[in-house]
């Protein structure tokens, strides 16, 4: 029962075979096992997840309680969660407990889900790896000397590892769907304003996108119901009808037309991911699918488009942070100046500091227009390129990241070698468009493969029908790392 | 030689929302410290800004106030830099596309009108404030004030002398309270300016280098300051020296600017687009409505009280410096009777023994104890002779205090100040003064026209002042060429 999918424990709870005390417990208990292998959690709250469940036991008893009633989940450390601690992975907020709960944190509140701790992150949600955190890096539960992407690196590892069933995440370039892709399981980048900013700590405000982790589509669906809807509080939150992200999940695929730009299958691409992704195609085919070629001329400058565009507004997010108000404050230092400059140093970590110092050049006086003027423009031609390619197609499938999960410390010298592994995820934050991660395969060592689908604006239903076809027809969502099985 | 002085002004004006530019936190001035900041003033992670609706109608009224194109679509952009009561490390403003743009305002010089060009109006927020008193070597940090909304109105270089500019800035000052955008109050910082000053030889085209006054928040200051740097300015180029553009600061202890950050100290600030705030949005139906809602401005009630009233210029400037005065006006001027005599008349009073009054009790128009009804009885008492202007200032002085209700025809009755206007009881008055006056009436005689003024002394003194000074007058002129 711990290691059921969240529609299978839902209906568990419901139908009376477990309480989500019983549940809650397990999943504490799992937790305490497993988690010092893995490091996916930064903070565990066991006596706010048992009053949860409890909680959530009487409206199972009193039946007034939904799909996610009592169901166990984690939220990436990136989430304010009120009366908890909210660190962003970073030493600047390791003992910062949060005064409210983020819209998407409340929503799944409200619904009646468990939270049983918060998930480690890369520093500021800054990463590709999980390996900025200031707690230390997540592990890959497929190889524990591996990385299990990043920045959501811990959320995906948790649910990977059967430790929770359900988990949120965040992406501004990636950061849902490269961890999904590594470790194995499903992770959705809803369409940029469906799920609300409010309480969600901004890397790049213009990309940062709050969506769910579950092992499958449909699990993902139910997530997603509870996190989106429009928020009066953050202005660029979009106001159209709630939606039902289940509605589509059993609708045959005959008729879809995937499109497939050259871009994305192109050198680049490890064997063995495009194999994967090949077979996956294969299976899309079979049900009914047909494919179209596509062009996304400008996929290229998506990754230099991001890393302007990303740290410039990151430079700025992270101005606050300066040990006046709260967090991180030098112990000793002479003047004002000195107080910034030390606290800050001592406060934010390497990769941090690169991209505020990346973000301060790009937007000084001198070359505003030649980076950021110019990458805001690439960013339309890019989000143009999406425009007339789903004239042609209802959705772009591809590989969601080149390669397989690498090995912690492979590519933390080499920061362009790390960025470059966000090729195929940067352009959908770029173009504010919904993208989903699900597993398709594995590679000979036996790491996950991930498969990407990208849809226009608002088209979640859509992705996660295709996606819930397509596990239908498939079992790699059902594969678990042996040692979590 | 000959100089030319060019000023050009930033005000900052505070919009008199109830709640910040981009929280929902109280603006009330004077809070304990702290006490009116919320999440989001005090930028706690993950909070984001929406904008209140009513500071940009407010920006709206002024732009259209002024003549201003309002923007349909401005931006809201970051200003990035540190400082400790600025809990973002950034300030929201509006950089490239403001809200208002162009518009101008005509200010009265002792040389005439003149046309004031504006730049710009753009919104955004106030920063908090720095304590550096009572901490014992550490500064504290107010966020109350941190997020306020304001509106900077910036000018084209078109005043020419610190009187213009002091005559720019109560201008402005004047409309922003009279369309109700902004309490006016400077001691509270609700209305403050920055003022760029250059000189250069008169003839010249060129600009000179311009200094940046900041904070003045007084018009003797500005006057002051503006002064004092342009005559600093001219001693320095005519020393054979430059001016250095530089950020000064005016110390109205000793009367003078001083150097805040030269040029070379200037921020980089990198300006760019807030990612939080979508490009502010107002349309036609919204100008619209604003529109609807504007009052009688200033200028055009000036020039309708000089076609309405047959009231002098200077009187109708006087009358339209807020929008309570000017309404005060009219209430008396209608009260007494439409005609020019008496506007004229209301006129003169509001601006004499009113204006007087007011000044003595340290009170605005607003908190004026007077009915205008009252008043305009009180005047009515004057035109129909039933007193005299001077006995009038008795009656007006009782009315302030509030005596009988402050009804003029009460105060008159109990006090026996009804105009003497019985022609026998004068000529006898006038008799009785000639007879005991004798040598007065032959200095008279003998040519000396000031004795006779003296005579009129004594017969309004005979009667304590309530003889009709016409009759007794025209009375003694009779008897004494008799």
């Amino acid at each position: 029962m711990l290691t059921a999918t969240l529609a299978e424990t839902s209906a568990a709870l419901h139908a009376g075979r477990i309480s989500s005390v019983e549940l809650t417990r397990g999943v504490l208990d799992r937790i305490a096992e497993h988690d010092p292998a893995l490091n996916a959690f930064v903070t565990v709250d066991e006596e706010g997840a048992l009053a949860a469940a409890r909680a959530a036991d009487a409206a199972l008893a009193q039946r007034t309680a939904g799909a996610l009633t009592g169901v166990p989940i984690a939220h990436k450390d990136v989430l304010m969660t009120a009366g908890l601690r909210t660190t962003c992975g970073s030493r600047m907020l390791a003992r910062f407990t949060a005064p409210y709960d983020a819209h998407v944190v409340a929503g799944l509140k409200a619904a009646g889900t468990v939270l049983v701790g918060k998930t480690n992150m890369d520093e500021f949600a800054m990463g590709s790896s999980n390996e900025t955190s200031w707690f230390g890096p997540a592990r890959n539960p497929w190889q524990r000397d591996h990385v299990p992407g990043g920045s959501s690196g811990g959320s995906a590892a948790a649910v990977a590892a059967r430790l929770v069933p359900g988990a949120t995440g965040t992406d501004t370039g990636g950061s849902i769907r490269q961890p999904a892709a590594f470790t194995g399981v499903c992770g959705v980048k809803p369409t940029y304003g469906i799920c609300s900013r409010y309480g969600l700590v901004a890397y790049a405000s213009s990309l940062d996108q709050a969506g769910p982790f579950a092992r499958t589509a449909e699990d993902c669906a139910l997530l997603l119901n509870a996190m989106a809807g429009h928020d009066p509080r953050d202005s660029t939150s979009i106001e159209r009808p709630v939606e039902d992200y289940t509605r589509d999940l059993a609708r045959p695929l005959a008729g879809l037309r995937i499109g497939l730009p050259a871009e994305y299958f192109g050198a680049g691409v490890e064997a063995e991911v495009g194999a994967a992704i090949e077979a996956a195609l294969a299976v899309l085919r079979r049900l009914g699918a047909t494919t179209v070629d596509v062009a996304l001329p400008n996929a290229r400058l998506a990754v230099p488009v991001y890393y302007v565009l990303a740290p410039a507004e990151a430079s700025s997010n992270l101005s606050r942070f300066d040990g006046v108000r709260y967090g991180h404050r030098a112990e000793r230092y002479a003047d004002l100046a000195d107080m910034y400059r030390k606290t800050r140093s001592e406060g934010f970590g390497d990769e941090v500091k690169r991209r505020i110092l990346i973000g301060t050049y790009v937007l000084s006086h001198g070359y505003y227009d030649a980076y950021y003027l110019k990458a805001q423009r690439a960013r339309r031609l890019i989000a143009e390129d999406f425009r007339r390619a789903y004239a042609a197609c209802d959705l772009i499938v591809g590989p969601t990241a080149p390669t397989a999960a690498f090995r912690i410390g492979a590519k933390s010298d080499d920061p362009v070698e790390m960025y470059l592994g966000d090729i195929f995820t940067v352009a959908a934050n770029l173009a504010g468009a919904p993208a989903m991660s699900i597993p398709c395969g594995f590679t000979g060592a036996g790491l996950p493969i991930g498969l990407q689908l990208q849809g226009d604006y608002f088209s979640e239903a859509r992705l996660l029908n295709v996606a819930h076809q397509f596990q239908q027809a498939t079992d790699w969502h059902l594969r678990a790392p042996a040692p979590f099985a | 030689m000959k100089w030319e002085v060019v000023i050009g002004i930033e005000t900052h004006a505070q919009l008199s929302t109830a709640s910040k530019i981009f929280s929902g936190a109280s603006t009330a001035f004077g809070a304990a410290p702290n006490t009116q900041a919320a999440a989001v003033d005090i930028a706690l992670p993950g909070v984001l800004p929406v904008a209140n609706r009513g500071a940009v109608e407010r920006a709206i009224r002024f732009g259209l106030a002024v003549g201003a194109t309002i923007n349909r679509r401005s931006v809201f952009a970051r200003k990035n830099y540190f400082y400790p009561d600025l809990p973002k490390g950034y300030q929201i403003s509006q950089y490239e596309i403001p809200v208002v743009q162009g518009g101008a305002l005509v200010i009265a010089t002792p040389r005439g009108e003149k046309t004031i060009r504006l730049t710009r109006a753009h919104l955004e927020e106030d920063a908090g404030k720095s304590l550096h008193e009572d901490f014992h070597g550490m500064s504290g940090i107010d966020l109350n004030r941190a997020g306020t909304p304001l509106l900077e109105i910036v000018t084209e270089p078109d005043l020419r002398s610190s009187e213009d500019a002091v005559a720019y800035a109560k201008a402005l000052h004047a409309l922003v309270q009279w369309i109700g955008i902004c309490d006016g109050n400077m001691q509270e910082g609700s209305f403050r300016c920055d003022a760029n000053v250059s000189v250069r030889p008169l003839g010249e085209t060129q600009l000179g280098t311009r200094c940046e006054i900041k904070n003045l928040n007084s018009f003797r200051f500005m006057q002051a300051a503006v002064d004092f740097e342009v005559q600093r300015q001219i001693a320095l180029i005519e020393d054979g020296g430059a001016v250095v553009q530089e950020t000064r600061l005016f110390d109205p202890d000793r009367n003078e600017t001083r150097s805040m950050r030269g040029k070379e100290d200037a921020q980089d600030y990198r300006y760019f687009p807030d990612p939080d705030l979508p490009p502010l949005v107002v349309d036609d139906g919204w100008i619209e409505r604003v529109r609807a809602t504007l009052p009688e401005l200033p200028r055009a009630m000036q020039q309708r009280f000089v076609t309405q009233y047959a009231l002098p210029e200077a009187d109708a400037l006087a009358l339209t410096a807020s929008r309570g005065l000017a309404a005060y006006f009219e209430d008396v001027a209608r009260g007494v009777n439409g005609d020019a005599a008496g506007a004229k008349l209301a006129a003169n009073w509001i601006q004499g023994e009113l204006a007087a009054a007011l000044n003595r009790a340290e009170i605005g128009i607003e908190r004026v104890p007077l009915p205008a009804a009252k008043l305009a009885a009180l005047l009515t008492r004057i035109q129909d002779q039933t007193i005299s202007g001077k006995i009038a200032k008795e009656v007006f002085d009782a009315a302030w205090a509030g005596e009988h209700g402050s009804d003029a025809d009460a105060i008159i009755a109990a006090r026996g100040l009804r105009q003497i206007s019985d022609e026998g009881a004068i000529e006898r008055i006038v008799d009785e003064v000639l007879a005991a006056n004798a040598a007065t009436v032959a200095e008279f005689r003998a040519g000396k026209e000031k004795a006779f003024n003296a005579l009129v002394g004594q017969a309004m003194k005979a009667t304590k002042g309530k003889a009709n000074p016409t009759q007794v007058n025209a009375i003694l002129r009779r008897r004494l060429e008799r």
